[in-house]
């Protein structure tokens, strides 16, 4: 059985599954416990768990993130929420040093299973400082995993998977898409990381995307598909590890790949999955891969500035009909 | 040797002006007529511009913006002593002190409407950009003293921050930086009582802020924020201090945040009425006003003709700014790097030709 919830709180409800399930997962960060998450997400969880389990920080980055390392060094299982990915950046260190290379450096003794996660993301008109995507440079560093959901059901599907995960794991939420509604399954279940899906069909072209552009892809496939051009649209949902079956499994199909991707342009993840693609298919692509991504500018901070910067349908669309000639 | 282990007391606040109005004449600073109105006229004038945009942001004109209720003396104080040559680096909250420092209102709505012409500091007004991630702009500020001093300048920087900045790594390097080269700072902590519905005794066990700069090594006192005389008298101190060569100050202004965190915010989510109730006594206006209209500096007549002047300016800047608000696509591309590199030049003759067949939101 399926019912209709939010985004935030599928996010919620598999926090709060993993805790019940598992006494050694807490949730940390600014403001989740008194007032409920800044995003709402952490809605009840003081009341239900108790201080010592949903804590509230002072606005130390680098403090929560730091704490949260060594508590999973010793064995507990700390969800630390930045209020925006931006301000992991205060606390890079922690975040990019010792939780991804923990494992490595002490040649196997201590593992770190953490999870972060938060708002990741322009689209809010909140500045270019806090409108940060730090997907395509985070995940070029070994040691982490990454997952971006685009619905409600992967939210909470991918996240309980991330908390039972011995690795850390970075969950990139978008603001944009907390208040969206989708069908989720009464019953437990868990999403793979590491697992594309497919969420649309065609043979003309392949469009890649992550969290929210899949929706932007989708959109646009619908447009398409009035002028006869069908599109798979594949939302990748794990980042890394990255699932290339999927992808070259559609590309050899289709022939034509976009990659739509809300990272800069600049070794994003729209350029690796480029790389990849054209390793994998060469002899399938018609055309070169299209990537749409950001302008490479700074978030502006005018909404219809910001807008104009960000990747959108009507740039899916035309990336479309150019690899597939449909100019 | 005595083990026990160091205690600070805690630390008295400074206040010159009591909540009836009342001044200490023995802690007044040596101001003339002239200048505690400018200052009146000032902090009314913050008030007027707060609530305007309060509304404009309510009915859809403006951004997300914070609100400065409660803080005019903290915000005008802390800026009085700065001449033009000094520089202050303002938080997201500064909008009164900016006003001070010479940026036209029509510019400050702009900003915080979101027009990229409202970022730039007018000509000639040493400001810094502020920073919306907490803290972020303390250590540059810090940076901007020691290259004064480099260049054997004698002039001061006035950094402005809140309690929860105190939280994070970054501003206590700045603190001990400081105190070590002796950079020719004031740090301004505007202790607001909240940082969004966090309240200061979960930011830090110790009941004053001032007490970590002692930790430092940096001269520090707690003022009443809401005391436009206290807060001039510390901040004329500790800009000389600075100016003079003998390192940075650290001031607690302890002062309350009576509206909104931001315009996203609601309070009533975390805090009872009860706990605003008593800031209305110590209005910053209120105990001013009741000082001035005593010793006849200003009647009571000539501060609601004050009020309506500004209210007045308030309305003209916003017309002003109505003529203005015109986004420009095209500057999305300025500024990335001084000069455009060709990859940027490409990408902007794409968007504007794209920009020509679609119309700015395809
Ligand atoms: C590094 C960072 N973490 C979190 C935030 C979210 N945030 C915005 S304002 C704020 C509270 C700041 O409180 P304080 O320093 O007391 O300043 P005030 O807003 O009270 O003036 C927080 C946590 C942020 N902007 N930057
Ligand atoms: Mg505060």
């Amino acid at each position: 059985m399926a019912r209709e919830i939010e985004f935030r709180d599928a996010l919620r409800e598999a926090m709060t599954e993993e805790m019940h399930r598992d006494e050694r997962v807490f949730l940390m960060g600014e403001e989740v416990a008194q007032y409920n998450g800044a995003y709402k997400v952490s809605r009840g969880m003081l009341e239900e768990f108790g201080a010592e389990r949903i804590i509230d920080t002072p606005i130390s980055e680098t403090g929560f993130s730091g704490l949260g390392i060594g508590a999973a060094m010793m064995g507990l299982r700390p969800i630390i929420e930045f209020m925006s990915w931006s301000f992991s950046l205060v606390s890079a260190d922690q975040v990019l040093n010792n939780a991804p290379k923990m494992l490595y450096m002490s040649g196997g003794q201590f593992g770190v299973p953490i999870v972060f996660r938060g708002n990741d993301g322009a689209g809010g008109q909140l500045g270019s400082t806090h409108s940060w995507c730090v997907e395509s440079m985070f995940a070029n560093v070994p040691g982490l995993k990454m997952i971006i959901p685009a619905f409600p059901d992967d939210a909470k599907g991918l996240l309980k998977s991330a908390i039972r995960d011995d690795d850390p794991v970075f969950c990139l939420e978008s603001e944009r898409l907390l208040s969206l509604k989708g069908e989720v399954p009464e019953e437990e279940y868990l999403t793979p990381i590491g697992e594309a899906r497919v969420r649309r069909t065609g043979n003309d072209c392949t469009i890649v995307a992550f969290g929210r552009p899949v929706h932007f892809a989708l959109e646009a496939a619908t447009e398409l598909a009035k002028s006869g051009i069908e599109c798979d649209v594949i939302d990748g949902r794990s980042i890394r590890p990255l699932d290339m079956d999927t992808i070259a499994t559609s590309v050899r199909k289709t022939n034509a790949c976009v990659v739509v991707d809300q990272s800069w342009p600049f070794a994003s993840i729209a350029s690796e999955i480029s790389a990849q693609v054209q390793e994998c298919c060469f002899d399938d692509l018609d055309n070169h891969v299209h990537r749409v991504n950001n302008d490479d500018v700074p978030a502006p901070y005018a909404t219809n500035l910001e807008q104009a910067m960000l990747p959108h349908a009507g740039k899916v669309i035309e990336a479309v009909r150019s690899a597939t000639y449909n100019l | 040797m005595d083990t026990k282990p160091v205690q600070l007391d805690n630390i008295d606040v400074l206040q010159v002006l009591n909540e009836e109005g009342m001044v200490d004449t023995t802690k007044a600073p040596p101001l003339t007529h002239d200048q505690l109105r400018r200052l009146y006229v000032a902090m009314v004038l913050t008030r007027k511009f707060d609530s305007r945009m309060l509304a404009m942001q309510r009915q859809g004109e403006m951004g997300t913006f914070a609100p400065n209720l409660g803080q005019e003396a903290t915000q005008i104080g802390q800026v009085f002593p700065l001449t033009a040559d000094d520089w202050f680096a303002p938080s997201y909250r500064s909008f009164g002190a900016q006003i001070w420092r010479g940026w036209s209102m029509e510019q400050l709505l702009l900003l915080w409407a979101g027009y990229h012409e409202g970022f730039p500091p007018p000509e000639g007004v040493n400001d810094l950009p502020f920073s919306i991630v907490i803290g972020s702009h303390v250590l540059p500020a810090v940076g901007v003293a020691m290259g004064m001093a480099q260049k054997k300048q004698q002039h001061c920087v006035t950094v402005n921050f809140g309690d929860g900045a105190m939280s994070q790594g970054a501003v206590n390097e700045a603190f001990n930086f400081a105190a070590v080269y002796k950079a020719p700072c004031v740090f301004v902590c505007e202790n607001n009582g909240w940082a969004i519905s966090t309240p200061l005794q979960r930011q830090a066990a110790t009941e004053s802020l001032a007490v970590r700069g002692i930790g430092f090594g940096i001269p520090s006192i707690r003022v009443d924020g809401n005391d436009i005389l206290a807060m001039v008298a510390a901040t004329t101190t500790a800009a000389e201090r600075a100016r003079a060569g003998q390192g940075p100050s650290l001031i607690e202004a302890v002062t309350y945040r009576m509206s909104l965190h931001t315009t996203a915010d609601d309070p009533t989510v975390y805090r009872q009425e009860e706990h605003v109730d008593p800031w209305h006594q110590r209005c910053p206006l209120l105990r001013f006003e009741r000082y001035l209209n005593r010793e006849s500096i200003l009647t009571e007549d000539e501060c609601r003709r004050i009020a309506d002047e500004c209210e007045q300016r308030v309305l003209e800047a916003r017309a002003k700014f109505r003529e203005m608000a015109k986004a420009r696509p095209e500057e999305i591309f300025d500024f990335v790097y001084h000069t455009m590199p060709p990859e940027l030049i490409e990408q902007k003759k794409d968007y504007l030709s794209r920009l020509a067949r679609k119309g700015l939101n395809p």
